[in-house]
């Protein structure tokens, strides 16, 4: 039992300013709470001094109980700043110590990409698709009713020759990979009514040497239109929209008579490059032209009610010109550089 | 079709100075497309010279030399080069003689290479220049000695400029011909077209040369096509014509040379040289036969099948019964149209020529030329249609070259003809506007078709029905059959660039289709999880396609290719993986060694056993019936669009803090949870078998029930096989045959809100059960009140008896109405417990 105390001012206070004094220089949670225990709790000098306010006389317990009260009150009130000091000291640390290098972190991301071929060939659909077309597809493995009969090719066309397309065995069979997306025209034009507004993208084969600017397997994508009242101009308004989509606005298209079996009028399809790297000029792209009657007429479209245009162009030529491309064989080795140069985007 | 300017320049107004650039511009605008210019590549001063005096010096090298004096200029005058009339040159070549005139390019001057020109030391004397060769000056291929131009019957004064007397002055601009434009493999057919570009006058060179006289006493010549190809007459037009009393060894002109040699034709000797130059000059290629050395007149039949002939080149060559031969008593003496034969070949002993100029059936000679690979200058034209009604003005101006060069008296000309006339083409009014979208009015029309050559009639009309235009194309236009081919004549004479530009609006369309969309979000998708498309040629083996393209190895069937570029690849893929075999092998080698590698693409099944095509096709222009076009596709066997994928080295390097993660069937499985996610479709992953992969790495893929692909590490054997490490991870599956199982539009569920009860079960089990199967009984078995399950530990050893494990879930139950209690969430879990039990004698580890 400890020697009972007498309630002074000088007592309270001096309780008062050892606690405080210890409140001060407790350093951190644990001290604070050793701290609290030793100067609030029922042990601590000013809980003995309150409850010494019992013994007091009536007449003294007012004020007497007022002072004690008060003093406890500082004592809380020091009690609560400090921790609440402590407390956002300690979060600080913590904070700090758990710093990082975040240029050193390891990660468990691996960086794959698509393939820029068929990027720019999801890029060049959507330009068609924004405009009300649909993507139409079709076999590699393709008859060649529909790969040379049904385009107007003779017989006897050079294209139909063994040093031009690859014959499945055996050739009296008449199995060829498609050399180019137009059996898909056929396809369309067999398969939807009139009007018909397709793109064909794909791969298409022919048995050309493989170099860096040729390759046995491309991609190519195919326009076909085949409506009422259809002229070249409608041609030459598609392919500016187009080239204006995958080149800029200042893209515009230029046509040159030529030759194809499943068109005519047939033209080369030249556009206006206004950012290629040597500085703006016109490149050749491909080939286009209105749809020859005999075309219509195999998918039973009768030409003298519907006219129709197609075009076709290279899907590597156009990233070559796009992208800066060099080297076709790069597009076709698998090296993931070449793909990770591109990501996601082309 | 190399076209040199000067020859360009004899039949059509082109004015002075005009360049090849300004030529390629004009004719590009009517199709003519530039391939190029040519020119001798020479910088004078070249000129004629004569040797003085020479002195032979033998050398240490073995070699003997001449030093020899030459005049360049006339007595008294500065040589070209601002040097001294007579200049010193040492020279190699002793083939000359003083006195011979030669070509001398005196310092300054340069040579193709560029081979520059300049006085230099050389065998203990300053040579002051060179004497040239033939191939020196790009004229030939002579290289044997120098060139005396005596040789080519020239002798001019000393000091001529030589380039513009050889004709070396000359350029050629290089045009690609379409296919249909045969007329333009000449240059009566360029010099038109120049004119159509520029209104230049034009002059027919077939009717520059004076009309052939009839032949007095025909030579015997008989027709006789028993086999037509296609139902065509194999010759049109045959034209023979008798020179008499040439003299074959005169030397070609130097002109006719350099005009051969620009349009990239060597020149042999004086004859053949101007079968050539006419060829070029009007397109109709001709033959020249030694008279003397027929035997008998000249049958035009198809050969025998088997049946042998020699050619010019020397090559012996079995025929095809659809052949066509030109034959005397002997036998064969030329395969028509495509080349001569050997034994009535003319030579420098000849004094007698019969020229024959002929119009074959283009598909017969195209078929023969392929047959026998022999693109020839004459098959190439013979095979795109040649003007029927040229033959004899060819022959009549091959006759009048070979008098005037090589001497003689030519014979008249006797032609057999059988041609059809043309028909005429309806060409209804105002269609030219119709197709090409330009305001053309008949006036324009009627004058651009009367430019190319054709004639046309006004039809007018008749009780109110317009009847337009009636068109006879010429007769070196076999390619214009129909109206559209008109349309296009007038276009192109008025001008592409006439063609305005209006977008036509297409009627809503719906975007891309499912299978579309689905497509490009697995490729993203995989992307996105790390690895890198590639794209392989689906060149492949009959090896490969067993390997990777049979579960079991169990036969297959494979695409074979006629003619496929690589005999080691002859058939087509089955599988997707042994192009991401290779792709990996040859990252690895460019050192890049932690790869994953994905593919999208069409694999190629025909069923084993079955044919497949159509042996004969629906001809073209008109609508198939609908079994015609059912068969077709029926022949073409199955090609499904699949997705794989392979894993090698580590998913995740060694960095700081982060151990590496070696790739693994785990990142197979995974990519595929990431196509399940992109496609709609839940995957189930049993354990499986593939003959090339780990037997007990190996996981069947099935969506609904169906099995669709495979996920598993290859064979160590193979990856070992294929120079990849030990473990290589890889998955293929049917993509067209996920998204077709896949769910198309989901039912929303309503998400329940009440609090979720979470508990751990652990149960012991036979090792050899599989985990899925347990899940699925527990699942089964708790009922609806179990949200979701995991599994979180699969424990082996002290407190689990032998040959058995321990799986611990970690489940999560919840009910859409109230709180669950911890008593209900234990009944659930039991109940699964129990189910899990009887289903594979799983218990409940105490």
């Amino acid at each position: 039992m400890s020697e009972p105390r007498e309630i002074t001012e000088q007592s309270v206070e001096s309780a008062v300013a050892a606690a405080l004094a210890a409140i001060a220089s407790a350093g951190d949670s644990a001290a604070l709470k050793a701290v609290r225990a030793e100067h609030t709790g029922e042990k601590s000098e000013l809980a003995q001094l309150n409850a010494e306010l019992r013994n007091v006389p009536n007449d003294q317990k007012a004020v007497l109980g007022k002072l004690v009260g008060g003093a406890r009150g500082r004592v809380n009130q020091a009690f609560a700043a400090r921790e609440s000091e402590i407390v956002a000291a300690e979060a600080a640390a913590a904070l700090e110590a758990e710093a990082v290098d975040v240029t050193a972190l390891p990660s468990r991301y691996t960086a794959g990409s698509r393939h820029p071929l068929a990027l720019l060939e999801d890029r060049v659909c959507d330009v068609f698709t924004g405009m009300g077309w649909e993507i139409a597809e079709g076999p590699e493995v393709e008859s060649e009713w529909f790969n040379f009969d049904a385009l107007n090719f003779d017989a006897d066309h050079p294209a139909r020759a063994m040093q031009d397309t690859f014959f499945v065995d055996p050739p009296e069979e008449h199995l060829v990979m498609r050399t180019h997306t137009s059996p898909v025209q056929v396809r369309s034009m067999l398969d939807r009514e009139v009007p018909i507004y397709v793109l064909a993208p794909g791969r298409v084969y022919r048995t050309d040497e493989f170099d860096a600017t040729h390759l046995p397997v491309f991609m190519q994508f195919e326009g076909l239109a085949v409506d009422k009242g259809l002229t070249m101009a409608h041609l030459k308004g598609t392919l500016d929209h187009f080239v204006k989509s995958i080149f800029g606005d200042e893209a515009k298209v230029r046509l040159r008579p030529s030759y194809f079996p499943f068109t005519e009028p047939s033209a080369e399809l030249d556009f206006w490059h206004p950012t290629f790297k040597s500085g703006p000029r016109w490149i050749e792209w491909g080939g286009c032209g209105m749809v020859h009657p005999n075309v219509l007429r195999s998918a039973g479209i009768d030409p003298e009610v519907y006219t129709g245009f197609a075009f076709g162009m290279g899907i590597e030529r156009g990233l070559m010109l796009r992208n800066g491309v060099q080297d076709m064989r790069e597009m076709v080795e698998g090296d993931i550089r070449f793909s990770q140069q591109f990501g996601m985007v082309v | 079709m190399r076209v040199p300017l000067s020859w360009l320049a004899e039949y059509v107004e082109l004015v002075p100075g005009t360049t090849p650039e300004q030529v390629h511009a004009a004719l590009v605008e009517l199709g003519l497309e530039e391939e190029g210019v040519h020119t001798f590549d020479l910088v004078g001063p070249i000129v004629v010279g004569e040797v003085l005096e020479f002195v032979e010096e033998p050398q240490s090298n073995g070699k003997t030399i001449r030093w020899c004096q030459v005049r360049v200029a006339p007595d008294g005058e500065t040589a070209a080069d601002g040097g001294e009339a007579v200049h010193g040159i040492v020279c190699g070549a002793r083939n000359f003689f003083v006195g011979d005139k030669v070509v001398v390019t005196l310092p300054g001057a340069v040579l193709p290479g560029p081979f520059p020109i300049a006085a230099r030391k050389t065998y203990g004397h300053v040579s002051d220049g060179m004497i040239a060769s033939a191939r020196e000056l790009g004229l030939g291929e002579d290289h044997d000695g120098i060139l005396r131009l005596s040789t080519l019957g020239i002798d001019a004064p000393v000091g001529t400029d030589a380039i513009e007397l050889l004709g070396l002055d000359d350029t050629a601009v290089e045009l690609n011909v379409t296919p249909d434009r045969g007329y333009a493999f000449s240059i009566r057919g360029v010099a038109r077209e120049y004119s159509h570009a520029t209104g230049a006058a034009f002059r027919d060179p077939a009717l520059v040369v004076p009309a052939p006289d009839a032949a007095a006493s025909p030579f015997p010549v008989e027709i006789r096509d028993d086999a037509p190809i296609r139902g065509r007459a194999a010759v049109g037009v045959f034209t023979t014509q008798i020179v008499r009393g040439v003299d074959p060894t005169r030397p070609t002109p130097a002109w006719m040379i350099a005009r051969l040699k620009l349009a990239g034709i060597r020149s042999l000797s004086l004859l053949v040289d101007i079968t050539n130059y006419v060829m070029l000059e009007f397109g109709q290629p001709t033959h020249a036969y030694d008279l003397d050395k027929l035997q008998g007149g000249i049958v035009v039949r198809r050969a025998a099948s088997g049946e042998k002939i020699t050619t010019l080149d020397e090559k012996e060559r079995t025929l095809h019964a659809e052949d066509l031969l030109i034959t005397d008593d002997r036998g064969g003496i030329g395969i028509a149209g495509v080349m001569g034969g050997a034994e009535t070949e003319i030579s420098d002993t000849t004094t007698n020529v019969l020229i024959e100029a002929a119009n074959f059936d283009p598909v017969s000679i195209a078929r023969s030329a392929r047959r026998h690979k022999l693109p020839s200058e004459a098959s190439k034209r013979n095979e795109r249609g040649v003007d029927p009604e040229i033959a004899a003005a060819a022959s009549a101006r091959v006759a009048q070259l070979m008098v005037e060069l090589a001497g003689g008296t030519a014979e008249g000309v006797s032609v057999i003809a059988d041609v059809p006339a043309r028909q005429a083409i309806v060409l209804p009014r105002g269609f030219v506007t119709r197709v090409t979208g330009v305001d053309y009015d008949d006036a324009e029309v009627r004058s651009a078709l009367e430019k190319i050559g054709a004639t046309v009639a006004d039809l007018g009309g008749h009780d109110g029905v317009d009847d337009g235009f009636s068109v006879v194309p010429p007769s070196w236009r076999p390619d214009l059959t129909g109206r559209e081919e008109l349309v296009e004549e007038v276009a192109r004479l008025g001008g592409y660039e006439r063609i305005p530009s209006v977008l036509p609006v297409a009627p809503p369309g719906r975007g891309l289709t499912r299978s579309q969309r689905i497509r490009r979000r697995v490729s993203d998708a995989l992307a996105v999880g790390g690895a890198t498309e590639v794209l392989s040629f689906p060149f492949a083996n009959e090896a490969d396609n067993l390997q990777y393209g049979s579960a079991d190895g169990s036969p297959v069937a494979s695409v074979r290719l006629a003619n496929a570029l690589d005999a080691t690849n002859p058939v087509l893929r089955r599988s997707l993986l042994p192009g991401l075999i290779a792709a990996a092998k040859r990252n690895r080698s460019r050192g890049l060694v932690d790869l994953g590698l994905f593919e999208q693409g069409l694999v190629f099944l025909p069923e084993l056993g079955r044919e497949y095509g159509t042996r004969d096709l629906p001809v073209g222009a008109s609508l198939p019936d609908d079994e015609t076009v059912a068969e077709l596709n029926d022949g073409i066997p199955p090609q499904p669009r699949h997705v794989a994928a392979l894993f090698v080295g580590e998913t995740v390097t060694k960095q700081p803090g982060q151990a590496a993660v070696p790739a693994g069937i785990v990142d197979a499985l995974d990519a595929v949870r990431r196509i399940g996610l992109a496609v709609g479709a839940e995957f189930e992953i049993v354990q499986g078998a593939h003959h090339a992969l780990h037997p007990g790495r190996t996981a069947e893929l099935r969506v609904e029930g169906r099995a669709v692909g495979f996920a598993g590490e290859l064979l160590p054997a193979i990856a070992e096989e294929a120079d990849l490490p030990r473990v290589v991870a890889v998955f293929e599956l049917d993509l067209d045959a996920v998204i077709d199982l896949a769910t198309v539009q989901p039912e929303a569920r309503a998400i329940g809100t009440f609090p979720a009860a979470t508990q751990d079960l652990s149960l012991v089990v036979d090792a050899d059960v599989p985990a899925a199967v347990v899940a699925a009984s527990v699942v089964e078995g708790a009922g609806e009140l179990l949200e979701a399950l995991h599994l979180v530990d699969d424990y082996r050893g002290q407190g689990v008896p032998a040959g058995s494990k321990s799986l611990t879930f970690a489940l999560r139950f919840r009910a859409a109405d109230r709180t669950l209690t911890a008593a209900e969430a234990s009944e659930a879990k039991l109940a699964g417990a129990a189910l899990a039990g009887e289903r594979t004698g799983a218990a409940i580890r105490e």
